[in-house]
């Protein structure tokens, strides 16, 4: 059995599919990626997988065990962390005090879940952040926080939700060597992206899908060749010329 | 037999009257995402605009909702304007401070009429205030049957403005994304403001129409405050046609609890309901009709 | 250390006080004082740390102070045993309405609360033959000297802010505050969301349940417009709330202190400095002002809330930086 596991996952909202019947595996270890044009349901995917939209069809199976069905609470407890596209800092808190609140998932004491929370501060690069209250953060340091933060709940899956977006170019690399560095502690991953630059980079194999439907799966480099995912980021005149 | 059609009469009759006051207040949650816990309070002061119309100026209490309507209107929309609109810059810990704000209200609109008009029991006798319309064996009260098509009216009249003009147009863009009717180059702080003038004119419109048959004091607010919010749960936050029958089924549910259990229960009826809705359908009436 | 030094030295007056406050009228205004402490620190938890804004404070107080009542006019046994029994009953009864409106989204849970206030003052008064109606129950005091109520309402107060503060340093406080800030990222983050607001609420219900009985006690009297009023109890923890600083451990210490002098000089006309002037004077129209100035304390709570919320949403406490720019703005006036 798969690591991570979902078959025929299917959306609707009203008569809408927003996910269609996509099946996927995830291997432990590798960093999968998911791309598709704007409103393909990448990020429905997620919320589905971590529950915060009820399944219309279909099953989701990590680490041999059937994972759908259960609250949002719960699939975290399993370890699978997750980020947000648009972040959710806990604004009035102090980045410490948002890590440590996370931290507390595996640890009853204090004094435990501050240790787990400034070795991911360290692990992420976050110390010089640590004192300031969340809210006054850059946007940059703001997506590493909930890097940070989805990292001291334990996750043994991490869902990321377009990382990069927002960022320049030199904060983009930074990230791309963040997600590289999670990835090499032990953890795998599962990072939807927007950027083609990011996303070829650095994921082993790639899920292109599109209007909430499986186009293809593949390696990157087929990936990027693949007409029908051209044609679905650059319009179907982009494949008739080349 | 008769007892049971009298009081579904008497208990359609009043539904017709809690429906606007609901509806009034269902906009206000639709667009402002916020209870309206002054709801009932901003009726009281209409009434008591009404009775000094009828008292010191001899105005029928149904030619004063020409008084009463736009004066409500106008304090809606100052308050909105002022009070309520305000908060949305203030960075507070606390959520919900607009409801808290009408609160505030509330407690201030009722007692500067006590002030005045300290909390003795007034009324409005008029020459139909006791008069009765007999068909078969059922009496209709003469001020309920006027109240109850006036609501009616003032229904359609609503529909019709939400509809077909501009405005309502707006607010109702408004109350489905704020944020996009606002690139969309409405100006929701304004529409807000009309908004709650319009949730306003209709409740006072309601007091002013339960004036002939009623008692008035200043504690009367409070608990259509809290019918106000059964209808509104009721029926759906947000949802007219919702409104609608969530305050005809209040007024049954309060006329029958009142004849088979007695008055006491009367009040307590509404917050029963509110509390099997939200137990067994929240979300109220709009989730089974998606209306 | 050094933070906790004001609390302890307030803490040591407090102690001694009943021996250089001797009028019985003044120590009965410190004993609401430390009432207020305990019922703000309740409503604080669960509204200003968990962000529920609960409008239900005389509900639990109310169910409080009834379990004292009737224990003694109905089985004769002690109504001090209502002070646990009442917190009992108090977090009894925050499971299903907890339950109802923390699983939903939206402002349900202060509708919950303020329908439940309501619901419980209608049942208190319908219910004649258990709790006498709107009649109220009287209950004989144990002591006649103010003093030994002075000190276990006290320790009540002092109690209760040592619980939060300990609960907002354990795990417990960062799950309350991180739902407060964000419910989905709580959610996602592993948090039992409904669970710990459930939690939060029965601790808050607990400390407030607890206080009722106690007033039950001290009071000697109660009846269904008393202990279940919105604007008296529910209301005026708010204010003892916000006016302090919401989500500040001291804060509803202060705010307590303030709202109680305020309710006190509206009650009594500017603590009677109104009554002496129109004595002095003989001006009939002061003596108008009295009677309108004694019955302006709604007035004044409405106008407060109207003020608090528009130009000090987070108290004295949580303002205290912007309170002070506004104050000392002559000296750094030319920067």
């Amino acid at each position: 059995m798969a690591f991570f596991e979902v078959t025929g996952i299917t959306k609707f909202f009203g008569g809408l599919a927003a996910v269609n019947d996509v099946s996927f595996q995830v291997n432990e270890g590798e960093i999968y990626g998911l791309i598709g044009p704007n409103g393909s349901g990448k990020t429905t995917m997620f919320n589905l997988i971590n529950a915060f939209f009820p399944l219309t069809h279909g099953e989701i199976y990590f680490r041999g065990e059937k994972i759908s069905g259960l609250k949002t609470h719960q699939i975290c407890q399993k370890g699978i962390g997750r980020t947000f596209q648009i972040v959710k800092p806990l604004r009035r808190m102090t980045v410490m005090d948002n890590v440590i609140a996370s931290a507390f998932l595996h640890v009853n004491k204090k004094r435990e879940a501050v240790k787990v929370a400034e070795e991911m501060i360290d692990f992420c690069g976050l110390n010089h952040y640590q004192d300031k209250l969340a809210k006054s953060l850059p946007i940059a340091s703001r997506k590493r926080l909930e890097i940070t933060r989805a990292l001291a709940t334990r996750p043994k899956l991490l869902l990321l939700d377009e990382t990069a977006a927002g960022l320049n170019p030199s904060e983009s690399d930074e990230a791309i060597e963040l997600i590289k560095k999670i990835r090499d502690s032990g953890i795998t991953i599962i990072i939807v992206e927007h950027i083609m630059k990011v996303i070829m980079t650095i994921s082993d194999r790639i899920l292109a899908i599109n209007h909430g439907m499986m186009i293809t799966e593949g390696l990157p480099s087929e990936i990027a060749s693949h007409p029908e995912v051209i044609a679905a980021y650059f319009g179907e005149d982009y494949r008739a010329q080349s | 037999m008769d007892t049971f059609l009298q009081t579904l009469v008497a208990g359609v009759l009043k539904g017709g009257l809690y429906a606007i006051i609901g509806m009034g207040m269902t906009l206000i949650m639709g667009v402002m995402g916020i209870i309206n816990l002054a709801h009932g309070q901003l009726m009281m002061v209409a009434m008591y605009i009404a009775y000094v119309c009828f008292t010191y100026f001899g105005l029928d209490p149904y030619v004063a909702l020409l008084v009463t309507m736009p004066s409500l209107f106008i304090m809606g929309v100052i308050i909105q304007k002022y009070l309520l609109n305000p908060l949305a810059y203030i960075e507070a810990i606390l959520p919900h401070n607009q409801v808290l704000m009408t609160v505030g209200i509330a407690m201030v609109l009722t007692e500067v009429i006590r002030f005045i008009f300290t909390s003795n029991y007034l009324s409005v006798q008029t020459s139909y205030s006791s008069s009765t319309l007999h068909l078969a064996s059922l009496s209709f009260s003469v001020p309920l049957t006027i109240a109850f098509f006036s609501a009616c009216l003032l229904t359609a009249g609503l529909f019709l403005f939400l509809l077909k003009t501009d405005v309502g147009r707006s607010i109702r863009a408004v109350a489905q994304d704020a944020e996009a009717a606002q690139v969309m180059g409405i100006d929701s702080e304004r529409i807000k403001a009309i908004t709650m003038g319009i949730g306003a004119a209709l409740v006072a419109a309601a007091g002013n129409l339960l004036l002939p048959v009623y008692y008035l004091f200043p504690d009367i607010g409070r608990p259509f405050t809290t019918k106000a919010f059964v209808i509104t749960i009721l029926g759906g936050m947000g949802s007219t046609v919702g409104a609608i029958l969530g305050g005809v089924t209040l007024g049954l549910a309060e006329a029958f609890a009142s004849t088979y259990k007695g008055q006491e229960y009367e009040e307590m009826t509404g917050l029963i309901i509110f509390v099997l809705v939200l137990l067994f359908l929240p979300g109220g009436f709009k989730r089974l009709t998606k209306v | 250390m050094k933070r906790n030094i004001i609390p302890l030295i307030v803490l040591a007056v407090l102690l001694v006080l009943p021996f250089i406050l001797r009028d019985p009228y003044y120590l009965h205004l410190m004993i609401l004082v430390l009432m207020w402490v305990a019922l703000g620190s309740g409503w604080n938890l669960i509204s200003g740390y968990t962000g529920q804004v609960s409008f239900g404070t005389a509900a639990f107080f109310g169910v409080g102070a009834y379990s004292a009542a009737l224990l003694m006019s109905k089985l004769g046994i002690s109504a001090w045993w209502g002070l646990p029994l009442g917190a009992f009953i108090a977090v009894l009864l925050s499971f299903p309405f907890g339950w109802i409106s923390f699983r939903l989204r939206g402002p349900y849970f202060a509708l919950v609360t303020l329908a439940l206030n309501e619901i419980l003052r209608h049942i208190a008064t319908i219910w004649e033959s258990l709790t006498d109606g709107m009649v109220g129950i009287l209950v004989l005091q144990t002591f006649i000297s103010k003093q030994p109520y002075y000190y276990i309402m006290l320790a009540i107060a002092v109690t209760s802010i040592i619980v939060i503060k300990l609960v907002m340093d354990s795990k417990l406080g960062y799950y309350f505050v991180t739902i407060r800030e964000d419910q989905e990222a709580a959610e996602s983050l592993g948090i039992n969301t409904v669970y710990y607001k459930m939690v939060s609420l029965c601790i808050s219900a607990a400390i407030i349940g607890f206080t009722g009985a106690l007033y039950t006690n001290y009071m000697g009297f109660i009846d269904p417009k008393i202990v279940f009023a919105l604007g008296d109890i529910s209301i005026m923890a708010i204010l003892v709330g916000i006016v302090g600083g919401v989500a500040t451990i001291y804060g509803p210490a202060i705010g307590a202190f303030i709202m109680v002098a305020v309710q006190e000089f509206f009650r009594t006309a500017g603590f009677g400095l109104f009554i002496y002037l129109a004595n002095l004077t003989g001006w009939s129209f002061m003596h108008t002002a009295v009677k309108y100035i004694s019955q302006a304390h709604v007035l004044s709570f409405g106008l407060l809330v109207i003020f608090v919320i528009r130009y000090l949403p987070n108290g004295v406490v949580g303002d205290w930086d912007v309170i002070k720019r506004k104050f000392s703005f002559g000296k750094t006036g030319s920067v």
